[in-house]
């Protein structure tokens, strides 16, 4: 009884231990970030800057535009190709797509869309005619169409993910079964019975979907513009001008960020009420729209398809650069092949990847441990959800080059430098996504097993380890494979918390690709991939493996 | 505490120092025996840019060499950028962390030594006690001991000497241009030929730094601190030659590649026809490597272009001086000057004087086969001085008030 008692109450505890875990590194960070943006004049020097408007629209415009199209594109999918074979074979490329890294997707896609990159040299000169590349402004262009198709791209997989996540709570077969019965076609009978319900829970994967777009570094230096570039670039590129001076005015312009990501918030969170009044609607006037799966369904095939097309050309494209000897314009193909960069690359290879897949396999136990710690306590003492979900946010909105320097300070100062500082960024990194992606399949739980088991006997913990996470093992794996994901993926934390010292494949290939080498960035790119892939694969496949005798649980 | 410190460190040096000209190479020898000794056994960080594998390799060849001879084990810290290790020394100089700090030696030059060297930031100085400082030319190559207008005062070591050149490929441009001027006729008979990389780019600053020096109407200006009575005067006939250059460069100068990296790729890529870089040895290097075709050639314009030095500096709270100065003087070593000058290695020119070298030594360089891509020593132009570091900060501020943000 005692023991019991001992162990409800470090449950009490976990939720606590997770708000600190999150809260307290953004919160010294933002302090470092917010004390030297007082400084006066440092708002002054931002809003001096003529490139502000610009920077600032750039980052409303190709974030919201990407989450937007990236959102449209999922749900496109899911109402149209369900069922089908390419749906299949599109959730087979999802572990696959997620687990490239941000850097990488956008070097491929810039290989292959630049008037030099691949699919000028697939036509050209027969087609096109042209010996030399024509002088056409396609990547960087100055209206972020590049950025935004590239963000577009990384971002359906993560939402296809979650919406696989959420999509077995929403009982979505009966219910557009039930509507087809009524004569809806399966597109209407998915907008207008499931998406409401799928909405719900994907809502918040949505919106981390949003603060990435509008903050994200490494892809918008690599596709976006650069007269000027998005906001958090030039806040990038003011925190690490050598003289130091111009520190205060990256950290005002990191506060302008935090505003606008609010603001972009708030404007997303009115037009959710907007489509959903439009939908209530429609269901009022009882449209069957029979001839909109006509459409759907080769819209979504053709969209999700050029998608997934495009990211494997790009990445195919760098792994044929990492063979590739002299590689001359138009050349479809490399003159010669070579194994000479993956030889050279062979030996910082081994350490890197065990650092980096070492602490992956601990960010991802410990965040999976405390996600299901506070969800367990939310579900035992009925705390409210709430709670936890604001903080949840912090790590999320804030653009980590704002609070990372000053969590360097703090880490200094403490003295907990070096792993166990980089141990701990990474799991306020991938905290969050653990929970957004586990939060709503265990909140779904169908409510009445619990006290079914109870009736029968069992105690909470019984129930938990019995019947509730071997029902939810696919949620729980995927949410550690996107947190094994989101670890593998840091870079900024990684150096300047481990004070450079700490070597990680993403560490390794971002140092290289400041070199702009296609051949090298393709070898690390391709690396990089497998170890996540290696996580979602086993979240996949472990279950359905494990439980192929369990009707309902083995899809 | 910090400021203590360095004072007595510095103290300690400069009686050092003071002693070595008055006793020549045997009285530092017996003190640099104890850095010897005090380095066996010590792990060097080098926080160092990792964006060459070249370079990288050559660092662990060095790191090689420093485990076998002089037990010092080397590690290399690759950055993306040098301000990311300046920044980690000034949060620990912040957090008063004065000893144990994560940076042991650093590859630096221009406004970051600038930066570090006026914050305090710096250990030193170190240089002029390395044994090997005495090859070092310091006379026929000012820009080892000056970095950016600004004497090194032994607080940072040269390891390398780069001057810009420019690249172009011999299959579609018969002769280059022979003049900045010429460069200039060129670009607007070619429109979208050529390009720079963006400010505050290292290399896109030093295209504006070539072109204000070979315009400027007295270029000793330049060797001075900027003067914002005449700075638009002084400043004029290189915003007037952009604005001409502009409409004719690589996609109408609405974008521009990101650093020399990226201009490379251009080159290679066939997007642009003339390229240019901060290293007389890269094109043969990357013709060598297969990157680019045979058929790259190099040229400078006829009054010189940009040349400067790269160094090496110790934070002042490493906990590992010695094995730094070990590896610093490792550097300056015949024997890995002249692997840093090999084009199938790194290409990079010398800091030490060939003259003062054994006939040993000098075969080493002299043997090498330079590739076809690279000016022999004659047809080098003269480097032409770095202007102070305050012209840098400028010249990019300006540009990016007056190209930075699209009309």
């Amino acid at each position: 009884m005692s023991l019991n008692l001992r162990r409800i109450s470090l449950l009490r505890l976990v939720p606590g231990v997770t708000i600190a875990a999150l809260a307290l590194p953004v919160a010294a960070g933002l302090w470092g970030t917010i004390s030297p943006a007082m400084q006066p004049g440092a708002f002054r020097a931002v809003f001096d800057w003529p490139g502000l408007w610009p920077a600032a629209r750039l980052s409303l415009v190709t974030g919201m535009g990407s989450t937007f199209a990236a959102l449209l594109i999922t749900l496109l999918v899911l109402a149209g190709l369900r069922g089908t074979k390419v749906y299949s074979a599109l959730i087979r490329l999802i572990s696959p797509l997620l687990a490239v890294p941000h850097a990488a997707a956008a070097l491929g896609l810039a290989f292959l869309i630049a008037p030099s990159g691949g699919i000028a040299r697939a036509l050209s000169p027969w087609a096109t005619g042209w010996q030399v590349p024509p002088d056409a402004l396609i990547l960087n262009d100055p209206a972020g169409l590049a950025l935004t198709f590239g963000l577009m791209a990384k971002e359906v997989p993560f939402l296809l993910l979650m919406s696989l996540a959420a999509l077995p709570q929403t009982d979505a077969s009966r219910r557009i079964t039930l509507a087809q019965t009524l004569g809806y076609s399966g597109a209407m009978g998915f907008a207008l019975v499931v998406l409401p319900a799928l909405y719900r829970q994907l809502r918040l994967p949505v919106y981390a979907v949003l603060a990435y777009a509008m903050t994200t570094v490494d892809m918008a230096q690599i596709l976006g513009p650069t007269r000027p570039p998005t906001l958090s670039v030039q806040i990038t590129q003011w925190m690490t001008a050598p003289d130091l001076t111009q520190r205060p005015l990256a950290a005002a312009a990191a506060l302008i960020q935090l505003g606008l990501v609010l603001g972009a918030l708030a404007v997303w969170r009115g037009g959710e009420a907007t489509v959903a009044r439009g939908l209530a609607a429609l269901a009022m006037a009882g449209h069957r729209a029979a001839w909109l799966d006509r459409l759907v369904t080769p819209l979504a095939a053709l969209l999700a398809g050029g998608i997934v097309a495009a990211l494997i050309a790009g990445l195919a494209g760098l792994s044929l650069w990492s063979f590739a000897g002299l590689w001359q314009f138009p050349g479809a193909l490399p003159d010669s092949l070579t194994a000479q960069v993956w030889m050279q690359a062979a030996p910082g290879l081994a350490e890197a990847t065990l650092t980096t897949a070492a602490l992956a396999l601990v960010t991802a136990g410990l965040a999976v441990a405390l996600t299901l710690g506070c969800l367990e306590a939310e579900h035992r003492f009925a705390l409210p959800a709430s709670r936890t979900r604001l903080i949840l946010w912090l790590p999320l909105l804030v653009p980590q080059i704002a609070f990372l320097p000053g969590l360097h300070g703090l880490s200094l100062a403490s003295g907990a430098g070096g792993i166990w500082a980089v141990l701990a960024a990474h799991l306020t990194f991938a905290l969050p996504y653990a929970f957004l992606s586990l939060a709503p399949a265990w909140r779904a739980y169908d409510q009445r097993i619990a006290p079914l088991a109870a009736s029968l006997g069992a105690g909470p913990a019984r129930v938990f380890w019995t019947l509730r996470l071997p029902m939810l093992s696919r949620a729980v794996l995927t949410a550690g494979a996107v947190a094994f994901a989101v670890s593998v993926g840091q870079y900024l934390p990684t150096l300047l918390l481990g004070g450079g010292r700490i070597e990680t494949l993403t560490t390794e290939a971002v140092a290289l690709s400041s070199g702009g080498n296609r051949r090298l960035i393709g070898a690390y790119a391709l690396l990089q991939m497998v170890l996540p892939a290696l996580a979602f694969m086993l979240a996949m496949g472990g279950p359905a493996l494990a439980f192929r005798n369990r009707r309902g649980m083995a899809a | 505490m910090g400021v203590e410190m360095q004072r007595r460190d510095f103290g300690r040096l400069a009686l050092g120092l003071a002693l070595v000209p008055a006793f020549g190479r045997g009285a530092h020898a017996a003190g640099w025996g104890d850095v010897v000794a005090a380095a066996k056994g010590q792990t060097v960080w080098w926080h160092a840019w990792g964006g060459d594998p070249k370079i990288n390799d050559f660092i662990a060849w060095v790191g090689g060499l420093a485990a076998e001879r002089f037990g010092v084990t080397l590690e290399h810290v690759k950055l993306a950028s040098t301000a990311d290790a300046v920044a980690a020394v000034v949060a620990e100089q912040a957090a008063g962390k004065t000893s144990g700090g994560s940076v042991d030696l650093i590859w630096i030059n221009g406004e970051n030594f600038a930066a570090m060297k006026a914050g305090g930031l710096l250990h030193g100085p170190f240089a002029l006690g390395l044994p090997h400082w005495r090859l070092v030319d310091v006379v026929g190559k000012p820009v080892v001991v000056t970095d950016a207008t600004l004497p090194t005062e032994g607080f940072e070591s040269p390891w390398a000497i780069a001057q810009m050149v420019f690249e172009y490929d011999s299959a579609r441009l018969a002769v280059p241009p022979a003049s900045m001027a010429e460069l200039g006729d060129w670009i607007a008979q070619n429109p979208g030929r050529f390009t720079y990389p963006q400010p505050p780019d290292y290399l896109g600053v030093t295209f504006l730094k070539q072109v204000l020096t070979t315009t400027i109407d007295d270029p000793a200006k330049l060797q001075r601190p900027v003067d914002p009575a005449s700075w638009a005067e002084d400043t004029a006939s290189l915003w007037a030659t952009l604005d001409a250059m502009h409409p004719n460069l690589w996609r109408k100068a609405e974008a521009f590649p990101a650093n020399e990296p990226a201009m490379g790729q251009l080159l290679a890529d066939g997007e642009v026809d003339i390229g240019f870089s901060f290293n007389p040895g890269r094109a043969s290097a990357e013709i060598a490597a297969g990157n680019l075709p045979e058929t790259i050639r190099t040229f400078m314009t006829a009054e010189g272009t940009i040349g400067n030095a790269s160094f090496l500096a110790i934070p002042f709270n490493s906990s590992v001086k010695e094995g730094a100065q070990v590896i610093a003087d490792i550097i300056l070593s015949p024997e890995v000057q002249a692997r840093a000058h090999d084009p199938a290695v790194l290409g990079f020119q010398t800091v030490l004087n060939l003259a003062a070298l054994t006939d040993e030594d000098r075969a080493r360089f002299t043997a090498l086969d330079l590739g076809a891509a690279t000016l022999t020593p004659d047809q080098m132009a003269p480097a032409l001085a770095e202007p102070h570091a305050s012209w840098s900060t400028g010249l990019a501020e300006e540009w990016q008030r007056r190209y930075g943000v699209a009309e």
